[in-house]
């Protein structure tokens, strides 16, 4: 960490920014992004196919024309120089007119199929991407943040859209072109095309080098454009503690910084190219020169036609063009190559709640009894946050979790909505274990509400119905009425059809809260998670709310966390958890008869209250 | 194409080379110069399309850059170093931009230098929106602002915003170490504020990270949960003393044992300076003088906690703890 580095400060582990799978090898960060490649492609084998044939169709007409330029010196030229007949040389002119339709047609045809085929592997692309983002857990995102998400999503991808969207073209005409011209050569001089060939061993050489070079430089314009992104995202999402705060000059310092670094990692990229491309086309003109020179030797002493060395010559110009397309079409690889290496590390990064493979079913009726064996949880293993929790929660049983920032209240909600899978021990939801029910399943029985939920931009309607799609408007207003939302939606300018805003934006926090709790009624789960759902009301609203809450809670299971006592009051078992262990345990009544901890906080809330 | 007019040019050249018009080693260089003409002349098709592509991108840039901001130092606007903390709302009217209906209505406040001033109403009364108008993150629709008798859009935006220290209900952290949250890149705050700052928010908790003040928090560090997040917006806010205090519900996700630390903390910190304190909950209503109660976007009562629990209802019905602390109450229902 440098010092002008030191306002990031220091992360636990420093390649958190990174997948799992990119702290990889390099060779097997090639490997995998081959292999995804192979896998987008191998679908459309067939189209390929015959988009190659189309291709090969261009080209094929396309190559006629210096033969048949060849044809005109050659076999056009003498008989009208030497008796005026002009039949040759208008049939080789009809053949180049045949030539000419063919290549229009194969052009057409394979530019509307290659559009195809490359679309579609970029919509694939797309939807994996997209679709394992999704399925990745919390915690990876947690890591992973949304920037380099965008980032994934937006630059990388469009690296690959350049590859995909004239890559084919490039590779598969100029190869042919190098290819067929190569034999022709061989075909037409032997000698000539021999030394010809003595320029591979050089462009060998150069490519080689290219190769790692650029391998290199690129990986590093994709880390630096994810940093740019990242930062982009991060400082404009909290825009408001920006302006407030006055950062703006110092994010734009730490942006400058981070922009110009993907500059220089451009820059960089565009010299090696710079080298790389000009390089080629040297090659290619010192072996004309040579070319030229020993084939006027030859032609000097009989060995060689004066229109053979013409027609070699043009194909040799021939030869060294697409040498250069070749060349850019590898710089676009490469960088293609760097963005499908991230994304391949994203599809190979495994969820940390994996789906089971065989689900279990959760018994139908079950009434959601929870039963914790032995669990223990850190995300550090110096740091246990549960070093081993033992819990039986009935069905239907309301229970309040209590105790200071830290305690583990937080970890057991989530253990239980399974964002997390416990290090040591099981945890269980009528009798089933928690892994090896299928996520559908286990989203359905289990339900959270946090301090915030995040709600979509949308109607309100929408963002109840979230917790129930295809839910009736009905359904949606019953569920309003019965937290008590509907006073408040109904006052909208819209009811219930009101746009919310991005981020429920246009809501107070409040309202968002009774949004969500409607959405969780609606959700009907079998288990309801509240963690810390109430601290954000006013006390009218959390009066509104406990009054639902009753109805809530009713014939479900439910583990409420709250530092406001009154959202506790309602439980039926109070557990003190104090560093990742229960102290105490009992209905609520109890203890405060019984003047241990909860007793003390139940009393300095009461005196909160004026 | 090219070779339809190569074709042309052949048949042409030959004729003229065999009448003796020109030298056989002037056609096939004459071909082959027309050979590289072709590339340049079928790229000029993918380069066509591709300016059509970088316009229409162009365009969209050009939205964002040619959006003015709205919010900036008007022509003659002053520095301001130093203020006594006068802060008056004279008939402020809000509406937000793109909607019709007012959030708040004819707002007269007059919270004077050291007082600290709640604002207490229903969930939605506009409560926010009112405290989000003196540092200017939106600028009034109606009426205006003093800060010591000067119009708050007469000074200039930067210093008016290091005179208001702010924390918001919900706390945004960045990914970077605990200092530069804290101080946001003002390279003139010294560790003895930073820990003067920690000590009222009893945030004491960022020492026992890994690396104290260096360790990275945010998106791409340590989670924190909600209180501690809390706890550090709120340092953030009181960080080198501002003289105006805008604290929107920093409060709502601390223990009750925190929180009865951090006000007694606040409390003093409070002494001496303007606040404007949204408050969700009855215990810290007590650090302010005075309380204003919202209702549909207007100022319904202001007075003290205690006058307007005796003499208004609706005051009781926001605030008064008995509703919560009968859960009997809830029950019957």
């Amino acid at each position: 960490m440098s010092s002008a580095d030191s306002w990031r400060g220091r992360a636990a582990d420093g390649a958190a920014d990174q997948t799992l799978a990119e702290t990889g090898s390099v060779v097997r960060l090639r490997a995998r992004s081959r292999v995804l490649l192979g896998s987008l492609i191998r679908p459309h084998r067939r189209a390929l196919g015959l988009a190659i044939g189309l291709l090969l169709l261009q080209n094929a007409a396309g190559m006629a024309g210096p033969y048949l330029v060849m044809l005109g010196i050659d076999r056009g030229i003498p008989p009208l120089r030497d008796n005026g007949d002009m039949t040759p040389l208008i049939a080789i002119a009809t053949a180049f007119l045949a030539a000419a339709a063919g290549e229009y047609l194969g052009k057409r045809g394979f530019l509307i199929l290659s559009a195809r085929i490359g679309q579609a592997v970029l919509l694939d692309l797309r939807q994996r991407v997209y679709d394992h983002f999704q399925r990745l857990s919390v915690d990876f995102h947690e890591r992973y943040t949304s920037g380099r998400v965008v980032a994934r999503l937006t630059s990388d991808m469009d690296s690959i859209a350049e590859l995909v969207d004239g890559g084919i073209d490039d590779l598969v005409l100029a190869g042919l072109s190098v290819l067929s011209v190569a034999g022709i050569l061989l075909w037409l001089d032997a000698p000539l095309a021999a030394v010809t060939l003595l320029a591979f061993p050089f462009l060998l050489w150069l490519s080689r080098w290219f190769a790692r070079a650029s391998a290199r430089a690129y990986r590093r314009t994709r880390e630096a454009v994810a940093l740019v992104i990242v930062h982009f995202v991060e400082s404009l999402g909290g825009i408001r503690a920006v302006q407030a705060f006055r950062r703006e000059p110092r994010n734009q310092q730490i942006f400058e910084d981070l922009n110009d670094d993907y500059r220089q990692a451009n820059l960089h990229a565009f010299r090696l190219i710079a080298i790389y491309s000009p390089g080629i086309k040297v090659i290619g003109n010192i072996a004309i020169a040579v070319v030229l020179t020993y084939g006027g030797w030859q032609v000097m002493h009989g060995h060689t036609e004066i229109g053979v060395l013409a027609a070699f010559l043009l194909y040799l110009r021939r030869f060294f063009e697409p040498m250069q397309e070749l060349s850019q079409f590898y710089n676009v690889l490469q960088s293609a190559t760097a963005a499908l290496e991230k994304l391949a590390g994203v599809l190979d990064e495994k969820p940390a709640v994996p789906e089971p493979a065989t689900a279990a079913a959760l018994p139908a009726g079950g009434g959601g009894a929870l039963t914790f064996r032995s669990v223990c949880f850190h995300y550090r293993p110096d740091q246990p946050i549960l070093p081993t929790l033992d819990l039986d929660v009935p069905a239907g049983q309301t229970v309040a979790l209590v105790g200071p920032t830290g305690a583990g209240k937080s970890t057991i909600a989530k253990l239980v909505a399974r964002f997390y899978d416990p290090v040591g021990g099981t945890v269980t939801l009528d009798g089933i274990d928690l892994r090896e029910v299928a996520d559908a399943d286990l989203r359905r029985a289990v339900v959270m509400v946090t301090q915030e939920n995040h709600l979509f931009s949308g109607t309100v309607a929408d963002n109840i119905r979230f917790g129930r799609p295809g839910s009736s408007d009905e359904e949606v207003a019953k569920a309003a009425r019965a937290i008590g939302a509907d006073a408040f939606i109904e006052a909208l300018p819209h009811g219930y059809d009101t746009d919310v805003h991005r981020r429920g934006g246009r809501l107070s926090a409040g309202q968002r809260q009774l949004v969500a709790f409607a959405r969780a009624f609606l959700a009907d789960p079998t288990v309801l998670i509240l963690d810390e759902a109430t601290s954000s009301l006013d006390v009218p609203s959390e009066r509104l709310v406990q009054r639902a809450l009753r109805t809530i809670l009713r014939e479900r299971t439910a583990l409420v966390i709250a530092h406001r006592l009154s959202t506790v009051e309602i439980a039926d078992r109070v557990l003190v958890l104090e560093a990742g262990r229960i102290v105490e345990d009992g209905p609520p009544d109890d203890l405060i008869a019984g003047g241990g901890r909860y007793a003390d906080l139940h009393r300095q809330w009461r005196d909160s209250l004026v | 194409m090219p070779n339809l007019t190569l074709a042309v040019v052949l048949v042409a050249g030959s004729a003229t080379v065999a009448s003796g018009g020109m030298t056989l080693g002037e056609l096939v260089a004459f071909v082959s110069l027309q050979l590289m003409l072709i590339w340049p002349i079928e790229s000029l098709g993918w380069i066509i399309a591709n300016a059509q592509e970088a316009m229409t991108a162009a365009d969209r840039i050009y939205e964002v850059l040619d959006t003015p901001p709205s919010i900036v130092d008007r022509p003659g606007a002053v520095t301001v170093a130093e203020s006594r903390g006068h802060v008056r709302f004279e008939k402020v009217g809000f509406t937000y931009p793109g909607t019709d209906a007012p959030v708040l209505r004819r707002i007269d406040l007059d919270v004077r230098p050291g007082e600290t001033l709640a604002i207490v109403g229903a969930t939605g009364c506009g409560k926010t929106s009112l405290v989000s108008l003196l540092p200017r993150l939106y600028d009034v629709t109606g009426g205006r602002i003093t800060l010591d008798g000067r119009d708050i859009r007469d000074i200039q935006l930067d210093s008016l915003r290091r005179l208001v220290g702010m924390a918001f209900e919900d706390p945004t952290l960045f990914s970077m170490s605990v200092r530069e949250n804290l101080t946001l890149g003002r390279r003139e705050t010294t560790d003895d504020e930073i820990y003067e700052a920690l000590r009222v928010a009893q945030a004491d908790f960022v020492y026992d990270l890994p690396w104290g003040l260096d360790t990275r928090i945010g998106e791409q560090g340590l989670s924190l949960s909600g209180g501690q997040r809390q706890r550090l917006a709120l340092a953030r806010a009181v960080i080198g003393h501002p003289r105006v205090l805008v604290l929107d519900d920093p409060l709502s996700a601390l223990d009750v044992h925190t929180e009865a630390l951090v006000e007694e903390a606040l409390a003093r910190v409070l002494h001496g300076t303007t606040a404007l304190l949204v408050v969700h909950r009855p215990s810290t209503v007590a650090l302010a003088d005075r309380v204003a109660l919202l209702d549909g976007g207007e100022i319904a009562a202001i007075g003290t906690h205690s006058e307007l629990l005796e003499t208004v209802p609706a005051y009781r019905a926001a605030l008064s703890a008995e509703a919560l602390g009968v859960p009997d109450d809830v029950v019957s229902r």
